[in-house]
């Protein structure tokens, strides 16, 4: 082999950290490879991807809200990766959170009042915390993969949501669209800019960024979800009650993917429609492990990963690129990211000798 | 080279084998003649495990002659090696436990192995042979640790055999069980194949091999005819000057009761692991009970119930009592409250965590210690905890924020020692205490437990090292098939009653209690 | 009901069934040599593009289906690269093969969204598919749908009665063992793996080219996870993943039998049905930990290298 691995005996700090941004280098140079192999100007198309669709003020609050669900969801994720909880169901956590904030929101729709609002996300909340709840209590009753679980919760909660929306929470006065009546003024987010349409679903999102900070570095029971995902046998001994843990974890989880989903519907979308998330739960996956499960890490690669999305909507009105293109360089970049992870615990190192080798061969054939 | 008599089967000149933080290998020669049984001695990480993984070709050697038959030969793999005719016996055995013995020993043989149907003809005339009674049907999980020991050697067996390598065979073995596998092994040598037995046990290496070669730290430090070589000349050359931390500890006795196990029955869900029957013990403070035993006869499971990882019931709480109160229903935090200590078997992956740091694995158990407030950890406590255990039990380590698996097992086992010393219990269960660690770690760890006893505290050590248990205890006693024997004060009992108590032999005739030194 | 209906229910149930059949042979293998893909709806997603592509193009439908397998392998490549080579972890691996696979297939798609073809045509075998009830389901089926049959049987023995199903069950059970024996561990390991994603790209030209002869986005509609739910109801045996896959076949299309039954039960409300019958299969099925811990194969999912 041309390349070996050496272990380096003990694990990088500096890679650790390197590893996320090689990643991300990797991904826009393969990206651009890509352009290229289309026919289209790769820096120009990386601008038009990048730092066009964020060039006023306009664009950083669209990027702003693009950020916010993946943000939370991620948050989430981070905490139940911790414990090693492969909780998949962000998507179907946040569906739901839409779902039943929705619900209440189409019946309350003349109240005036502002507890209309704080109803709508509370619901919202606890319905992407119920439905975590069911994969925790598949996993912690029946022993059930939470990988398969939450995932199959996923296409439930999306089945779910079309039924809705083609059926009881349909408009009635919407011309038989699969869409829910607009949301009552009071029950709608107070928007903080005149420009833009950024909402205070802002505050939750740094609520919680600092509420899982503070969960997972500094608190005791942030210490147990850690000792149980890095060794589930020494949290027997230590006397770490494993299934509550697992509960918690997974609670935290769906309700704050609740919370982005019910912040959809109350923010900028204002009704409940069939593509209140383009993924965002899944997004948030690859948003989780960039960020090192670090909530600090998490939140600039949520920035990075809202910047594709916006990037990709902005790339297909002007070049005709499909918007696919976003989950591409998600998968990507994430995909990179494994593979860079492997200089954590590996110097890599050129094998000359075969350099040499292969030169001598290329030498002999070039006389023959 | 005139002479065909003076050709070793095998020689080794110079081999040397670095791993990052360590010379495993410097500079060894070995040779070993057609016929012969050749030990080779040392203490744990003195280097024996590379240098018969470089034999068998499991790791190449940086620098260094391999010579077979007198042919310099260059061994790259396993197969390469059974093929030259080298066969080896590991010490966490290479078995497949789904598969039956004969798939097993199929799937060694590559396609010399032909058709299950003429295969197993063969495997029963080789264990006939040599004595080793065998079922080649049978699935492997379902055999014993002895009989699972069989399949490994009639594996090596099956083909043209000039060199068998075993690793540390007799440390799953009953001491009548291991006398069975020596009958085999002289057999074999009688027949001229070549046997390089591994071991740290100087009574079984003066019993069967005719030379040995001693490693200390990754050299040879001497090679000797056993039967010539006193055992003080032996550990000499195995522990250098270190000979002189192997010390004998007074005995004591004591009377007031802490922990008591009564009856304690416990049936095991795991088709495959071994349930408890009727476990009387107790333990008082200021004693040391030894309990000796071949792994899976229960200590696992036993170890779980003490500790409280598994818990029984609440009507069976008062099975286990810790001074008068009942604790088999409460979870290992309540019982580390009520005074338990544990040090368990498994170092990284059970009793610390191996990514985490020390100052956190200090936390792990010790939490209850005030090193937590409101729910936040507190850093500073938590650190000097640490600090304090490095500083105690003489921990070699660069600072706290070591992640535990970057230390050697030696000073890992201090550390987890300390931290449950430290705690001031008024139990400690500590399993293996000394597997795989250097002597000099042994004598500190030794040391402590003594220290710990004479300040009051009960403690149970679990071990499969008699020569320890025998060191340390006060009384001693021993599990098979998941029931106890009776205990007896450790002046009054020889190797052969913990040897019948270890195969089951619980009623064996008290033997004569042996003169006082 | 009566016989002709029966005799649909089954036919489309075999049909409903076979894409699931083909990823979880795939992945049964690559589970037995000890490693967790989770990326079978990428590849899956991946194969059935590239498949479509290929045969709305070159008008060979056979072309399509190679070049999907090739396709769901050179995915299946990359994720041997990662997990195996550089040893990431797998579950993680194989989300991030999903999420790529999932992205490739709707970038590459994008232009071939909704366009016709003309796929795989059953093909009845004369008296034999005439036998009631069972005649159309087993004898009138397409080619591809005869091919799973055939590689049903070759896996089954290969798993059952080979040498290398031996080997296979060795690695996957313990591989340091295996190692010090000789076996290639890696190499089998990355065999199992390519082999997995020769057949997740298979049964992505199936929907593509023969279950609805056409492109959508993200058109496995989860099937490659329920392939792996599949795997777990099996608990790694052959035979009951053939009973698996047509049980979950039977379930995606219980639209039929409720309308044989005249009733009006909205569509995406019966699409919940494979899903929640997969998570209750997992319940039934996981619920014995220790059952679970006797047929899953040891070192499912854990890392290994060479050398430790």
């Amino acid at each position: 082999m041309l390349l070996s691995l050496e272990p380096r005996g003990q694990q990088s700090r500096l890679m650790l950290w390197c590893s996320p941004l090689l990643a991300a280098v990797l991904t826009l140079g393969c990206g651009s490879l890509l352009f290229i192999a289309l026919g289209h100007d790769p820096l120009q198309t990386l601008y038009t991807l990048l730092i066009a669709p964020i060039s006023d003020l306009y664009g950083v609050s669209e990027w702003l809200i693009k950020t916010l669900p993946i943000l939370l969801c991620a948050l989430g994720l981070a905490v139940a990766y911790q414990a090693r909880i492969w909780n998949i169901g962000a998507e179907g956590q946040l569906l739901l959170g839409a779902l039943a904030g929705s619900a209440v929101a189409v019946n309350i729709i003349d109240v005036q009042s502002r507890w209309a609002l704080v109803l709508i996300l509370l619901t919202g909340t606890l319905a992407g915390a119920a439905w975590a709840a069911l994969t925790a209590w598949l996993r912690t009753r029946f022993n059930a993969n939470e990988i398969l679980t939450s995932i199959m919760l996923n296409y439930i909660a999306l089945n779910l949501l079309l039924f809705c929306v083609h059926g009881p929470l349909k408009d009635p006065a919407g011309f038989n669209f699969p869409e829910s009546a607009m949301f009552g003024e009071a029950s709608r987010l107070p928007l903080l800019l005149d420009d833009g349409r950024v909402h205070a679903g802002l505050y939750f999102a740094l609520l919680a960024l600092v509420a899982v900070w503070v969960l997972l570095q500094k608190s005791f029971v942030g210490f147990q979800i850690k000792v149980l995902g890095l060794d589930a046998r020494a949290a027997g001994f230590a006397g770490f009650r494993q299934k509550p843990l697992v509960w918690l974890a997974l609670l935290i989880s769906g309700a704050l993917a609740g919370l982005a989903g019910v912040c959809e519907v109350a923010g900028p979308i204002g009704q409940l429609v069939p593509q209140v998330s383009p993924g965002y739960g899944y997004a948030a996956i690859t948003v989780a492990f960039l960020g090192r499960l670090n909530p600090i890490g998490i939140l600039f690669a949520s920035l990075l990963m809202a910047l594709l999305y916006i990037g990709g909507e902005s790339a297909q009105m002007s070049l005709n690129l499909p918007q696919a293109i976003t989950q591409l360089f998600q998968g990507m970049m994430l995909f990179f990211l494994l593979a860079c992870d492997v200089l954590i615990l590996y110097r890599p190192r050129l094998n000359l000798r075969w350099i040499r080798r292969a030169r001598t061969t290329a030498v002999q054939a070039g006389a023959l | 080279m005139s002479n065909p008599d003076s050709i070793a089967r095998l020689q080794l000149r110079k081999i040397s084998k670095r791993y990052p933080g360590c010379l495993a290998n410097d500079a060894i020669d070995l040779s070993i003649q057609p016929g012969e049984i050749h030990a080779l001695l040392g203490e744990n990480g003195a280097g024996k495990s590379t240098l018969m993984k470089i034999i068998y070709g499991v790791t190449a050697a940086d620098s260094g002659e391999v010579i077979w038959h007198g042919q310099r030969v260059n061994l790259r793999n396993p197969a390469q090696a059974r093929s030259l005719g080298i066969g080896m016996v590991f010490q966490h055995f290479s078995l497949f436990e789904t598969l039956t013995v004969a798939q097993n020993i199929a799937l060694a043989m590559g396609a010399a192995a032909g058709t299950p149907a003429q295969l197993e003809p063969r495997i029963r005339e080789v264990s006939r042979r040599y004595g080793m009674a065998l079922e080649p049907q049978r699935l492997v999980h379902s055999l014993s640790i002895g009989e699972r020991q069989r399949v490994e050697i009639i594996r090596c067996l099956m083909q043209d055999i000039q060199l068998l390598i075993l690793d540390e065979p007799t440390s799953v073995l009953t001491p009548a069980e291991a006398e069975e596998l020596f009958v085999t092994l002289r057999r074999l040598a009688s027949e001229g194949c070549s046997i390089l037995f591994i071991s740290h046990k100087l009574g079984e290496v003066r019993a069967l091999c005719h030379s040995a070669t001693v490693l200390r730290g990754g050299r040879v430090s001497g090679h000797c005819t056993p039967a010539h070589c006193s055992d003080r000349e032996l550990a000499q050359l195995m522990v250098g000057e270190a000979a002189g931390l192997i010390m004998d500890y007074p005995k004591v006795s004591a009377d007031k009761a802490f922990l008591h196990i009564n009856k304690l029955s416990w049936h095991n869900p795991d088709p495959f692991g071994c349930s408890l029957r009727d476990i009387d013990l107790e333990v008082c403070s200021g004693e040391i009970v030894g309990i000796a035993g071949v792994a899976g006869n229960g200590q696992d499971e036993w170890l779980a119930l003490l500790s409280g990882e598994t818990p029984l019931p609440r009507q069976q709480g008062e099975t286990i009592r810790f001074g008068g109160q009942p604790v088999a229903h409460l979870r290992p935090d309540a019982r580390r409250q009520l005074g338990l200590a544990f040090v368990p078997a498994e170092r990284l992956g059970h009793g610390a965590v191996p990514q985490l740091s020390l100052a956190d694995n200090a936390l792990l158990s010790a939490f209850q210690q005030g090193l937590v407030s409101h729910g936040l950890v507190l850093r500073s406590k938590v650190e000097h905890l640490a600090e304090e255990i490095i500083r105690r039990f003489g921990v070699k380590t660069p600072d706290t924020k070591t992640p535990a698996r970057s230390l050697s097992g030696g000073n890992l086992q201090k550390f987890i020692l300390g931290r449950e010393i430290l705690q001031q219990p008024k139990l400690l269960v500590a399993a293996h205490p000394t597997w795989g660690v250097d002597v000099g770690a042994a004598a500190t760890i030794h040391r402590a437990l003594i220290t710990l006893r004479d300040a009051g505290a009960a403690i149970l050590v679990i071990s499969e090292d008699l020569d320890e248990l025998f060191q340390i205890s006060d009384r001693l006693g021993a599990l098979c098939g998941g029931r106890l024997s009776a205990l007896r004060p450790t002046v009054e009992t020889r190797l052969s009653d913990v040897g019948a108590w270890m195969a089951g032999q619980f009623d064996a005739p008290q033997s004569p209690a042996p003169a006082p030194v | 009901m009566d016989i002709d209906l029966l005799s649909n229910i089954f036919y489309a149930m075999v049909r409903c069934g076979t894409p699931l059949l083909l990823v979880a042979l795939g992945e049964l293998v690559c589970e037995k040599s000890g490693v967790l893909n989770l990326g079978q709806e990428g590849m899956m997603l991946f194969g059935a593009v590239i498949g479509f592509i290929v045969a709305f193009n070159s008008g060979h439908l056979w072309l399509g289906v190679l070049l999907a397998m090739a396709a769901g392998m050179l995915l299946s490549a990359l994720f041997a690269l990662v997990a195996l080579v550089f040893n990431a972890n797998q579950v993680a691996t194989g989300l991030a093969l999903t999420i790529f696979g999932v992205g490739l297939s709707s970038f590459v798609g994008a232009a071939w969204v909704g366009k016709p073809l003309a796929g795989f045509e059953p093909l009845a075998i004369p008296y034999l598919s005439d036998i009631p009830l069972i005649g159309r389901m087993l004898f009138a089926q397409d080619l591809l749908v005869y091919l799973s049959f055939a590689l049903f049987a070759l896996v089954a023995w290969v798993i059952v009665k080979s040498r290398a199903g031996l080997i296979i069950q060795a690695v996957g059970e313990n591989p340091d063992a295996a190692s010090a024996m000789g076996l290639p561990v890696l190499w089998v390991r990355t065999l199992a793996v390519l082999f997995g994603g020769a057949m997740a790209g298979l049964a992505g030209a199936y929907l593509s080219l023969a279950y609805t002869p056409m492109w959508a986005e993200n058109m496995s509609a989860g099937r490659g996870w329920i392939a792996l739910a599949l795997v777990v109801f099996a608990s790694w045996r052959v035979w009951r993943l053939l009973l698996g896959a047509y049980l979950f076949g039977l379930a995606s299309i219980l639209h039929l039998v409720a309308q044989g039954l005249g009733l009006a039960i909205p569509s995406s409300l019966l699409a919940m049905l494979p899903y929640a019958a997969t998570i209750l299969v997992l319940v039934l099925l996981s619920r014995d930990a220790v059952r679970t811990r006797l047929y899953a194969p040891v070192s499912l999912g854990q890392p290994w290298q060479a050398g430790h």
